[in-house]
């Protein structure tokens, strides 16, 4: 498949708008960078990806190679990735397997009760997932750039794996081959109250998980409860190959914030348009009513 | 203080209102119901079939590969049943014997515009093949048949299909018949071969 | 014959020949309706309501031809007219953002009437018209928030029916009676669907009808507060008044301009503002068995939910203590002995039902009490504002800082409003409850109290 490499048409002016749109709506309520109510800071992922039609184009390949096995997004019509750059036989052809058609919205395969059998819980549609998972904390797409790089190898869990942004994740790692083996370091700093003496005690709590899944634990007693909230450090055994699955993850991110909210472009064009023509009518409107009020005394 | 407060001649249906009022005011006028008209468009085009309406309307591909001669195949394009039938000689025959008894021979009326590739012989792209939309053109009930001559009352000697509720006989090209409550010939829907034994019915591009 | 002799001509002659009332309301409730000459910016907040409701009912319309009013179809109906209607998505925003910009719209609306006493004889009815159609608005929002289907329409509709359910007694019954389930399902869907699509509009309109008729028989207040009617030229007309159209119609045109340029920045560049106007939870479907972790109502309410949040055990001795301190100075200040006995009696049985153990009603009911009382209060401000100056300008300096503590408490009130509970929040909200409602339980007095300023007998006009 050769995505087209032309970029959409869209303004520096409203990608800076959509950046500008993005960050207002992680200002508000945003808490500091290490992460509230004890919880991680998510990693940003790169806004500009979301108006690259290369990327796009990478992401649905994504999606309909990786996601669509368990996910639907049956708000989302498949000709609607006409407006990332791909032609109707083009999504005919590479994205849509089995019988459905451009026309039609996109469905997962599976059977929802199967899943819910598998895996505890039938996995969400992806229709409005960056929106969905937005909090007043975190931006979604960052909440889901975090998650798909977030997975650790862990014996434990039940399917092998764990994930930093969603601890216990019930979704298996499906990029695993993809990503390469990680070795993973989670600290976090828990306040322990002796039963006998009630005397709080501050302890550094440091995991560390092989490649294979076994994990050691340290402990150490610090003097006071430090910045709070829980870090990890990933360190992977080919770099190379992390950064080129990291690139992935921003395209399939982009892919789906685009499904999301698929007329933003759209929206931000016109409403430039629609200000300047505001600010004309309101120079105009201006003028009449002070051609009316110069009479009054 | 008992001036009043507005200088007199100044009421809104006063006929000496200025000239800088008068054309302030068409020009706010003008520009603000060009403002009204941009911000009705969405909302007049909101009226226009959805992306929804569109998919299900879209072009439907029908295999043809099973069907025998003499044998019809109903499928479905926006709603309305699709005819397919395969025509045996016989049946051509008694199409070319109807040329004098049918109303439009030629398939010239505007009413349902019959397709160019459809204005021939047999109303149809392959001969043997019609695809017709099986909806009368009186009132819009769906026509019986195909029947062979001498099989039914109301088409006598002829073959052909019967609309049940006002009695109008079309011919297996579809052609109506002389004298018949329907004034048209049956609409041929647009559509193209794929290959012989694919047909794609509500699409007839080139491309 | 009954047909009238008509001054006009044309086609406009020949209407009013059949249905003189046209032009005699317009001439009415227009072109000789004398408003105030000296409005100010607080005065364009009337007009944009008005302009806000059209926006929200044409839009609503457009978006009934599209939207399903049932549990399995109403989140993909909204996604539906987002992506597949065309035109879909300018007109889902403009409903969304206009329900936000409604009330604050209305917020400063009544902000006016607070700076300029335009509460005041004789406008107490206008006033109450006034606190009825911001009762009905509430509710037209509060109906219209659980069409979407998503978690927080869902959790939300659920808690507020729930309030109903803390009503003692009654409660339950009335919360099943209400939802016409055991839970909130289909039937309360389809019923505030009826009730957010029609019913409601139309006792909105009705209420809009007689608002405005109220005002027009008594005439505008204005930011002097004085009565421009004292001095009217040979005519009749006020000499301090302009005809409403054409100085205000403009005057307005400039000002909805404007109003627009906000509105429209809003809907095309950021319509879920930052997850107040469109909430980020309400883009998951809605889930019986699942709540989100938090669930805060919309901006718009969250003043009077920081209330209901506020009312705690610990707090109803605060209360306690604070209906006996009123009802000593309510009793100490009324020379009518009835009066005096019933609001003594009254004061022991609250005190009783606060509390007295076994007897007592849960702090939850009490903070259903305490919300409906804050928003109620609204309603008493005729009477209980004594100041002898109707107009802010003309009152001591620190009667306006009162009014912009009582402001700056309900802001902060609505920001806790939609932040998780602590410790520490609770605290600051039942500080700035006690605020909120000393600022209007208290006002009989401080509102006598001070400098006045001599109110002139003309209104202050500098012509521009």
């Amino acid at each position: 498949m050769n995505p087209m490499t032309t970029s959409l048409s869209c303004s520096s002016l409203t990608r800076a708008a959509i950046s500008v749109g993005l960050g207002a709506s992680i200002l508000l309520g945003a808490s500091a960078a290490v992460g509230s109510e004890g919880g991680i800071a998510m990693d940003s992922w790169p806004v500009d990806r979301g108006q690259n039609a290369a990327s796009l184009q990478n992401g649905a390949r994504l999606f309909a190679s990786y996601c669509i096995g368990c996910h639907s997004a049956s708000l989302v019509r498949w000709n609607r990735l006409q407006e990332i750059g791909l032609t109707s036989a083009q999504i005919q052809q590479y994205l849509i397997s089995g019988n459905q058609k451009v026309g039609d919205t996109i469905r997962t395969g599976a059977a929802p009760g199967d899943q819910k059998r598998w895996f505890g819980k039938t996995p969400p549609d992806l229709s409005v997932i960056t929106r969905a998972r937005t909090s007043f904390e975190h931006a979604g797409a960052d909440y889901i750039y975090t998650l798909l790089r977030g997975y650790y190898r862990d014996a434990s869990a039940p399917n092998g794996w764990n994930n930093v942004a969603y601890p216990n994740i019930a979704m298996p790692h499906v990029f695993w081959q993809e990503q390469g083996p990680r070795e993973t370091r989670i600290e976090s700093t828990e306040a322990r109250k002796d039963a006998k003496t009630g005397a709080v005690q501050h302890v550094q709590v440091v995991t560390t998980y092989q490649p294979d899944g076994t994990s050691s634990r340290t402990e150490t007693p610090v003097a006071n409860h430090g910045a709070g909230g829980i870090t990890y450090t990933f360190k992977p055994l080919n770099v190379e190959q992390s950064r080129r699955f990291d690139a992935d993850a921003a395209d399939l991110v982009a892919f789906l914030a685009f499904i999301t909210d698929p007329t933003a472009g759209k929206r931000v064009t016109i409403g430039v348009w629609v200000l300047i023509f505001l600010a004309f009518f309101t120079v105009i409107a201006w003028r009449l009513n002070a051609v009316y009020w110069k009479k009054v005394r | 203080m008992s001036t009043t407060t507005v200088t007199e001649g100044d009421g809104p249906l006063d006929r000496s209102v200025d000239k800088e009022r008068r054309a302030t005011i068409a020009v706010a006028a003008a520009v603000g119901g060009a403002g009204l008209i941009a911000a009705a468009v969405p909302f007049v085009t909101s009226f226009s079939p959805s992306e929804r309406a569109r998919a299900a309307g879209a072009p439907v591909e029908v295999d043809i590969a099973g069907i025998a001669p003499g044998e019809m195949r109903t499928t479905e394009w926006r709603g309305r049943p699709v005819w397919i039938l395969n025509r045996t000689p016989q049946m051509l025959e008694s199409i070319r014997r109807a040329d004098k008894e049918v109303a439009d021979p030629k398939s010239v009326r505007t009413a349902y515009p019959t397709p160019a590739y459809a204005r021939n012989e047999y109303r149809s792209i392959k001969p043997e093949l019609l695809v017709a939309v099986g909806i009368c053109t009186h009132l819009g009930c769906s026509p019986t048949g195909p029947y062979a001559s001498g099989t039914n009352a109301m088409l006598g000697s002829n073959a052909g299909f019967l609309c049940p509720c006002h009695g109008s006989v079309f011919d297996l090209a579809g052609r109506v018949f002389q004298n018949m409550p329907a004034p048209d010939n049956l609409e041929i829907p647009p559509h193209k071969y794929l290959s012989d034994t694919l047909v794609l019915v509500g699409d007839d591009s080139k491309a | 014959m009954a047909e009238h002799k008509s001054q006009y001509t044309g086609l406009l002659g020949w209407v009013d020949a059949r249905m003189p009332t046209a032009m005699s309301e317009f001439k009415k409730h227009m072109s000789e309706y004398y408003a105030p000459k000296n409005f100010n910016f607080w005065y364009i907040f009337g007009g944009l309501a008005i302009v806000v409701l059209v926006i929200q009912i044409v839009s609503g319309i457009f978006l009934t031809m599209h939207y399903k009013p049932d549990a399995g179809l109403a989140f993909a109906s909204v996604e539906y007219i987002m992506r597949d209607v065309p035109g879909g998505w300018f007109i889902r925003y403009m409903h969304s953002t206009g329900a936000s910009f409604f009330f604050i719209v209305v917020y400063l609306h009544m902000f006016r009437a607070l700076l300029y006493g335009s509460y005041r004889r004789p406008r107490e009815l206008l006033w109450i018209f006034g606190c009825l159609l911001f009762l009905m608005l509430m509710a037209e929002a509060f109906f219209g928030y659980l069409l979407p289907w998503g978690q927080m329409s869902y959790w939300g509709a659920q808690v507020i029916v729930n309030l109903f359910g803390a009503i003692p007694f009654i409660g339950p019954e009335l919360a099943l009676f209400i939802r016409g389930d055991y839970v909130v399902g289909d039937a309360t869907l389809n019923r505030f669907f009826a009730f957010h699509v029609i019913a409601i509009p139309l006792v909105l309109l009705g209420l809009v009808v007689a608002h405005i008729i109220a005002l027009h028989d008594v005439g505008s207040n204005n930011p002097d507060g004085v009565e421009i009617k004292a001095h009217t030229d040979a005519q009749g007309r006020p000499l301090d008044g302009v005809p409403f159209h054409p100085y205000y119609t403009v005057h307005d045109l400039y000002w909805l301009s404007i109003f627009l340029l906000a509105f429209f920045a809003v809907l095309f560049f950021w319509p879920e503002m930052g997850g107040y106007f469109l909430e980020w939870n309400n883009f998951i479907p809605a889930d019986p068995l699942v709540t989100p972790s938090h669930i805060a109502p919309v901006w718009y309410f969250t003043p009077y939910y920081s209330i209901l949040r506020a009312v705690t055990e610990q707090f109803m001795l605060v209360l306690a203590v604070a209906a006996i301190g009123m009802s000593a100075l309510l009793v100490l200040t009324t020379s009518n002995s009835i009066i005096r006995g019933a609001i003594a009696a009254f004061s022991v049985l609250l005190v009783v039902l606060m509390l007295v153990p076994g007897v007592k009603l849960d702090p939850k009911f009490w903070g259903v009490v305490m919300m409906g009382a804050s928003v109620m209060i609204f309603f008493a401000m005729p009477w209980l504002d004594h100041s002898p100056a109707r107009s802010m300008r003309y009152r001591p300096k620190w009667h306006f800082w009162m009014l912009i503590a009582w402001v700056v408490a309900f802001l902060i009130l609505g920001y806790l409003g939609t932040q998780p509970p602590s410790p520490s929040k609770i605290i600051v909200a039942q500080v700035l409850t006690l605020v909120y409602f000393a600022f209007f339980a208290l006002m009989p007095w401080w509102s006598r109290m001070g400098e006045f300023k001599p109110v002139p007998d003309r209104i202050t006009f500098v012509p521009h």
